[in-house]
Parts: C-alpha cells; structure tokens; sequence
C-alpha cells in the first residue's frame, strides 16, 4: 500500500523529518507514537500534501504511484484520507456543499458523471448514521461552532463519505469521551474494508485496545527510533518514552 | 427643454448654476476620493436630447435574469420609462409606477415639495449635472396607508448606436403606514460607451417600510455614477441592499438620513469584481432623530486588477441619542494585483450611543484551501466555494426570500463562470 524511503521534510525552513523508512501492507493497521513535537503531524501532512511542508529528500510509493509527485486532490483520489488533528472550520460553506463537491470531484476523477441529488442525500444519510453523527450538524456550515468530539466525529463521517485506501488518523481520540470514542472507533471498523489501512497517532491506551494495531513505529526527533508490536504501545503508556532514549 | 416638463425644469438653472461653480468632482473632495471623474466624462458623448425612442420592445428583447418572482417588470431605457404594449401590472388605487415627466405633467403639485430637495445641487456636482440635464426617469408613487406588496421590479438597460451620455431620475415617495418593495437590475445591452449619472430621492413616510435591491450586471465599458438620498420618517424601516455582478466603473454616492424617531436602515453591500472592473460605494448614515438603529454590512470580493473602495460615514447628531449603528466592510482580495481601499467612519456628537465600525482586507485561507484539497476538492472549486461563501453572508440577510435564492445562485454562477458568461440572461447565450 505504502512505502516511504528515506523521506525528509522541513516547515518554515527547519528540518523536522530526518529519513523515516516505513512500509504499510493492505489491510495493516500501524500506530504512530511519540513524544509532542517529534513530528507525528508533519509526516501525516507531507503524506497527504500540505503545501507548508517541504520535502528535501526521499521518496514515497503509494499503490505504485509516486505520491509526491500528485497534487493534494489527487491523492485524496487515490484513496488518502487524513482526519485531522484540529479540523479547522470554513464559515458560510455547507456540509453538504463541501461534500458534494468533494464526491463529486472523486467520481469525475474515477470518470463517472456527478452525484444525483437523490443518491447524494441518501449517501449522506446512510454514513451519518454509521458515526451517529447529528442530522443538524450537516445542515450547518463546515466545523462551525462544532465541540471538540464532534469535529472528530465529522472526520470519521467524511472517511466514510469517501472510503479511503489509507486512512490517517492524527489525535482522533483526543478530547472524545469513552462513549464518543467508541463510536468514532466502531464507525472506522465498519467502514473498513479487508484492505483499508490505517496509520493512527495516538497516545492512549484504549485506542490500541480497540483498534489491535499490527504494528506500533515510535518517532523521537524525525525518525523512527523502535518498531514493534502492540506490546510496544502498551510499555510506552506505562513507562512513558525515556526507555528509548 | 421641451421634451422634459415644468417640475424638472424649474431646477435646472440651479444645477447648472452649481455644476459650473463646482466643475467635475476631483479626488481633493473627500467624497469622490476614489473616482476618476474626469476620465470617466472624456469620451464625445452623445446625449440623447430629442427624445428618440429606440426601437426594441424589451419585454421580447430581453429577459432579465432575475426572473419568475412574481414581480411587477418595468423597464427604463437609458432614461425614458417604457410603456408596455401589453397590459401594465394592476396596482392599488392611487399608486404610480412610471415616467416621471408623464406625472409630473399632470400633478406637479404633489412632487413639487420632493423633487431635487433631498438631492441638493450644491453640495455635490454630479447631483447638479443630473438636475441641469435629466428629462424624465422613475416615479414610484405610493399614497399614505398603502402597502404594495409585489415587487416592482424596475429593468434599467442602456442602450445606444453611439457612445451615450444619460442622466436618469428616480424619484420614490411612499406616504406614512404605507410599503414598497423596489428591485433594479441594471444592464446594458450595446457594446458602446455609456455613461449614466441616477439621482434617487426616496422619501420614506411614517412607520413605513421601503425594501430596496439594485443589481448590477453591466458591461466593462459602462460608467454609473449612482447618487442615492433617502431620508426616513419616525419609526420607518428600510432595508437596502446594492449588488455589483458585473460592471464597468461604478461609483455610488448613498446617503440615508434618519430623520424620525426609531426610524431603522439595514443597509449592504456585496461587490464581485475581477478584471479592470472598479467599484467605489461613498456612504453617508446620519442619525438626526432619537433612537435609531442602522447596521451596515458591505463586502467586497475582489478578483484580477480589480479596484474596490469603501468609505462609509456614520454620523450622529446631538439630536441623535441613543443611536445603534454598526458598520463592517469585509474584503477579499483574491489576486495579488486587486486593491481595496476601506475607510469606515464615524462622527458622533451625541453622549449616549453604541456604535461600532471596523473593516478587514484580506485573502483567501490557506489552511481552508488545503483541507478542501485534502478532501478531493479542486483548488477551482474550493475558491469558487469560499469566495461564495463571503459574499453570501451579506445576501443571506436579505429578507425577500425569492430574491435572496436567486442572487446567490447568480454569484455562484458569477464565479463559476467568471465576466464571460452568466445563468441564463439572453444576453449572453
Ligand atoms: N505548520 C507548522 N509551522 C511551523 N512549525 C511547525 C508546523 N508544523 C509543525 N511544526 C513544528 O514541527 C515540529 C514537529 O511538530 P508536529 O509534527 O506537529 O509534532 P507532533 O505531531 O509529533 O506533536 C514541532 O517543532 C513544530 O513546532
Ligand atoms: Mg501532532
């Protein structure tokens, strides 16, 4: 699925990424843990694109394809989907507008002809209901005046509108109570298929209790310093990082 | 001039008197600051002095695209009302909507104590040119106690063979405990050079309620110089809103003076201009009576050398106690090569008001962009939805709902397809 080799990266001129090597198989679900500030959010920005982050060196595949080369868009087409750590609001542009056009800038990429707006609405509906996301809040603009767990919760109903190859999960579960998690984390099992694969940041134990990751990959100062099974973010929640450095 | 009548041209002396004292306007008068007048009046224009009907029948000619309101349609070529070869639009008794000149003749009376008084010839020479030359223009007449529910919805095209010069009246009054609901789309119809001076007085009566829309949908060589006066009775309410889709050069002169107590204005503005297109809104609120309450709302979205300006006076008046204004412009410069130039204002000389007023400037969000992008959105699209966005807010506030519908489906299509081409107006298959 993917492959990143010996990827370097810089925002505003400082180098934060210094040669991550890691490789994602179909299906595989990895963990990303490490202490604030050692880059977790700037190696889910360049996978995906954010033109503040700057790419020195290496080299990503994704399902064959040379990921750095593809424009943001693109690479939400292919099948990349972030669900960001703060998801910023966009006043006056309705949910439902921002995910039409967002469907329907998939299928024109996939060359099928737009949504129709029955279809769309029941799409809408159908997905809303997988992350009990609130009908009200689809009606409202992008974010707007949404709490903290239900900007999260957003996200994951956005992944489902999309069905991602290569979902990212960055501080998903921060700030979502058990229940809201639990949500959150069921919507994302049902909307997986036997190939979706996941990279999720976390830094709490009970997503690693519901999501079972295959692998877990610590990043200390832009590169990863220890890979290992989920036992690895279970000593890492109880004895913090020092071990490893 | 013969063409014209009693009541127009017992002022015109005055306003050529006063236009040859002031001359053109110069960007030294605070007023004009932003306007190029006197490149704007250059070109050999040829006014239009005998009368001359042209010969289209716009109700076949043209479709506005603001259509299927279930408005009342009137159309005004250049300056001349045009009468309907089909039935007019049933109005109540004693309501007017028509040529001003045609009225006038008939009851100069009841328009003699309105006409060029609240548009005064001294103090503003574009006024005074219109007032020296204007022969006709709008009268909407609407009695004390009636209120006018349907739309009026006034189609004003320019048109002309040559490069034509028009001044063009408009004259409102609507009596106390009485409505009306005005709509204009201005438009042009040749590819000449126009230039057309509007002088709008609208006298708002006791506890009544004046809705006013103008859209502007024009041509890049067309010139509007817009002046508008209102001034409101106690307790009226008016609401106002101006809408710039396509044009030239546009420079709006709009004063409203609350003149009675609890009278209310919202008033606003949305402005989409790209290309060498200029728009220039000069706005003047004066709080005179007691307890008045006006909130203004202007955003401009501002595209290739486009040049926006905004200068809006809030003034109250020691007479003015208690006054709640609000002002905002909000701008969005979306090309590095557009300019915005924003100064809201106020002036106040009384104690005991809450006014606020602050303006913004600046470009489109970045971190929005790329969350859209993120999601499979194209850096098109996402400009398109964001710049819709901004300006929508002003038309969302806009209380006739048909309207309101129309217009921002009609920005989407402004931006979705840029000066070339629009909805579904005939004008431009
Ligand atoms: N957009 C940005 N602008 C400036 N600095 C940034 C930006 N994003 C991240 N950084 C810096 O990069 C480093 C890594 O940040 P980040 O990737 O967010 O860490 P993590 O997600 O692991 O907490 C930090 O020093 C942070 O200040
Ligand atoms: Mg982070």
């Amino acid at each position: 699925m993917l492959e990143i080799h010996n990827l370097h990266a810089s925002v505003e001129g400082k180098e934060i990424l210094r040669g991550i090597d890691l490789t994602i198989g179909d299906g595989e679900v990895h963990a990303l843990m490490g202490p604030n500030g050692s880059g977790k959010s700037t190696l889910c920005n360049v996978l995906v694109g954010n033109p503040a982050y700057v790419v020195t060196e290496g080299s990503v595949s994704f399902n064959g394809k040379d990921l750095l080369a593809l424009p943001p868009e693109d690479r939400s087409h292919e099948g990349l989907f972030m669900s960001f750590q703060a998801p910023i609001e966009i006043p006056g542009v309705s949910m439902v507008n921002f995910m039409r056009a967002a469907i329907n800038a998939k299928r024109k990429y996939e060359g099928l002809e737009p949504i129709s707006g029955g279809d769309f609405l029941k799409l809408m509906k159908e997905k809303r209901e997988i992350v009990e996301l609130d009908a009200s809040l689809t009606r409202r603009s992008v974010n707007e005046g949404f709490s903290g767990g239900e900007k999260k919760r957003n996200e994951i109903f956005q992944m489902a509108m999309l069905e991602p190859k290569l979902a990212i999960l960055d501080e998903t579960d921060s700030g979502l109570d058990v229940d809201a998690l639990r949500i959150v984390v069921d919507g994302f099992n049902k909307i997986r298929k036997e190939d979706t694969s996941a990279i999720v940041i976390t830094h709490y134990q009970r997503m690693l209790d519901y999501l079972r990751p295959d692998t877990v990959h610590v990043l200390m100062d832009g590169q990863i310093v220890e890979t290992g099974d989920a036992e690895l973010g279970y000593r890492i929640e109880r004895e913090g990082f020092d071990f490893l450095r | 001039m013969d063409h014209s009548c009693g009541l127009l041209n017992g002022q015109r002396d005055r306003g050529m008197e006063d236009f040859a004292r002031q001359g053109l306007p110069s960007r030294k008068q605070e007023r004009y600051k932003y306007a190029h007048v006197a490149e704007d009046f250059a070109p050999d224009y040829g006014l239009n002095l005998r009368r001359l009907i042209f010969k289209v029948d716009p109700y076949r000619a043209y479709r506005c695209s603001v259509p299927n309101m279930g408005t009342n349609l009137y159309y005004m070529i250049n300056d001349i009302f045009y009468t309907s070869p089909f039935a007019t639009p049933e109005l109540p008794e004693g309501v007017f909507v028509g040529s001003l000149r045609t009225f006038a003749l008939q009851h100069e009376e009841l328009l003699a104590d309105y006409y060029a008084k609240l548009a005064r010839t001294e103090v503003d020479a574009i006024t005074a040119l219109n007032t020296a030359y204007a022969q006709d223009g709008l009268l909407v007449y609407v009695p004390a106690g009636v209120r006018v529910k349907p739309t009026l919805q006034v189609v004003n095209m320019v048109r002309g063979d040559v490069d034509i010069l028009t001044h063009r009246r408009t004259l409102v009054i609507v009596g106390d405990e009485a409505e009306a609901n005005l709509l204009f789309c201005d438009h042009t119809v040749d590819n000449g050079t126009f230039l057309t001076t509007n002088v709008s007085e609208v006298y708002v009566g006791k506890n009544s309620r004046v809705n006013w829309y103008a859209l502007e949908e024009t041509s890049a060589s067309n010139r509007l110089y817009d002046n508008l006066y209102v001034s409101q009775e106690e307790g009226s309410h008016v609401e106002f809103a101006t809408i710039t889709l396509r044009n030239g050069t546009s420079r709006h002169r709009s004063d409203f003076i609350l003149k009675g107590k609890g009278s209310d204005a919202r008033i606003m503005g949305a402005v989409v201009a790209a290309d060498e297109e200029c728009v220039d809104h000069n706005l003047l609120v004066v709080h005179e009576g007691e307890a008045c309450k006006s909130n203004v709302l202007y955003k401009y979205v501002l595209d290739g050398r486009s040049v926006g300006a905004f200068a809006g006076k809030v003034m109250v008046k020691p007479s003015g106690q208690h006054a709640d204004s609000q002002e905002t412009n909000a701008n969005l410069c979306v090309s590095p090569t557009a300019h915005m130039y924003t100064q809201p204002m106020l002036e106040i000389y009384a104690d005991d008001v809450k006014c606020n007023h602050g303006s913004t400037v600046g470009q489109l969000d970045q971190t929005a962009l790329f969350y859209m992008a993120q999601r499979g959105i194209s850096p098109e699209e996402s400009r398109l939805l964001l710049q819709h966005a901004f300006v929508n807010e002003v038309i969302q506030q806009i209380q006739l709902v048909p309207l309101r519908e129309r217009l921002s489906q009609m920005i989407e299509q402004r931006f979705r397809y840029g000066n070339n081409g629009c909805g579904n107006c005939s004008l431009c298959k």
